[in-house]
């Protein structure tokens, strides 16, 4: 009887986990199946019992979170092949909620790891969502290099203005006179335009968007992931927790209402004209899309002319 | 619904019906179904949820269009909405736009 229950258990298990694998077919029975079962559409691809998460009411990290998981369905890529890195920090929790194979990295090195990863693995689609802080602070370095080198991955960067998990200090992106943990008279420092840096270090797909944007979110992630290269999207989220409240910049919503009031929508312009001040309009569109060798194609082409032309 | 103009093709196009639903226990409160809902389907309700927050609830189910917008916009996975059959073209109904069309 027992043995029965178990193998009737392990049959189910094996049963729903093929489902699982064999995603690329599946999406759409998935969704009809949790559709009418009263389950959101998404849940097979977060974690089980993940959900909710932590992050705070208003915080655009959700958002980005639906953007992706919605992107990466919609670009048509087989979802066994998908692997997703992200750092430390609010953002880098992401990796934990979504159910493909994700590694959280220690801070910083999470461009690192996946260069080892598309490296190791040509045929994997590679992901990066991790936080302005991680990426462009403590990871600067990572992300300039691989940006040079054209690593074919996507890298999906919320912006939020400060270190948000560790309680709202300045970053490198926090603009002129925000007002900080750790800048309580104003930040003076110049902050860093990212789709700038990214463009000027190699990147060959650059698109900024607000969490407002969700719909030009999706298209975007689903556009990069079938991009060849290095892909950059920068997604500017609200913090009402940590950033916006010394800033006084109202509650989620407010800030919500802030995108859509003050946002441009500037496609191809030259992102050094992009730059952020504090509440000042945001200029959000896809602004580099052009076709470079990835590095491991030059890598392969580079081992095989060291062999003299053969395989 | 206001329009700026009458759209050209308006009495030839179906308007999708959507169904929407809401999972109560994962709301945080956010608003943004709410707001950004272009057909103001959502309101926020009284009630708590076991959480202690306020979820949006259905106050006018049958102006939505399935456009999704709040199923995309939910930062908690808390609303999603089923496009159901199509309404009619209005024209179907109202055989005054075409009369209009004709001149």
């Amino acid at each position: 009887m027992t043995e029965g229950h178990d193998e009737h258990d392990l049959q189910h298990h094996n049963g729903s986990s093929s489902v699982h694998r064999d995603r690329s077919g599946t999406v759409a029975l998935h969704e009809r199946h949790h559709r009418e079962t009263g389950e959101h559409p998404l849940d097979h691809l977060l974690r089980p019992g993940r959900i909710p998460h932590i992050w705070c009411t208003g915080c655009g990290l959700g958002v980005v979170l639906t953007a992706y998981l919605n992107g990466i369905q919609k670009a048509g890529v087989d979802l066994d092949k998908v692997a997703i890195v992200s750092g430390i920090g609010c953002t880098g929790r992401i990796a934990g909620y979504i159910n493909l194979d994700s590694f959280h990295t220690t801070h910083g090195r999470a461009l690192p790891f996946a260069t080892g990863l598309k490296l190791a693995n040509p045929e994997l689609k590679v992901s990066v969502i991790s936080g302005d802080g991680d990426l462009f602070a403590i990871g600067g370095n990572h992300l300039i290099h691989a940006a040079r080198r054209n690593v074919d991955m996507l890298v999906l960067c919320v912006n939020n203005f400060n270190y948000g998990m560790t309680g709202g200090q300045v970053a490198p992106t926090t603009p002129v006179t925000a007002r900080t943990q750790t800048s309580p008279y104003g930040c003076w420092e110049h902050p860093f335009n990212l789709p700038y840096v990214a463009a000027a270090s190699g990147a060959v797909y650059v698109a900024r968007w607000t969490v407002l944007h969700a719909r030009r979110l999706v298209e975007s992630v689903a556009e990069a992931v079938r991009h060849p290269g290095f892909s950059f999207i920068e997604v500017i989220s609200q913090c009402p927790t940590n950033f916006d409240r010394p800033n006084k910049g109202g509650e989620g919503i407010d800030l919500m209402h802030f995108y859509e009031k003050k946002t441009v929508v500037k496609n191809g312009i030259d992102p050094k004209e992009a730059d952020i001040g504090l509440y000042t309009p945001i200029v959000c569109g896809k602004f580099v899309d052009q076709s470079k060798p990835t590095y491991d194609s030059c890598y392969t082409n580079m081992c095989t002319m060291a062999r003299g032309g053969k395989k | 619904m206001k329009y700026w103009r009458e759209p050209l093709d308006r009495g030839r196009c179906e308007v999708p019906k959507g169904k929407v639903t809401i999972i109560d226990k994962r709301c945080k409160g956010c608003r943004f179904c709410v707001e950004f809902c272009p057909r103001k389907v959502l309101e926020v309700s009284k009630g708590f949820n076991e959480k202690g927050y306020h979820p949006p609830e259905i106050a006018r189910p049958d102006d939505c269009i399935a456009c999704g917008f709040c199923e995309l916009v939910c930062p908690d996975f808390a609303i999603f909405v089923d496009q159901q059959a199509s309404c009619p073209p209005p024209a179907a109904k109202a055989p005054k736009t075409q009369e209009v069309g004709a001149h």
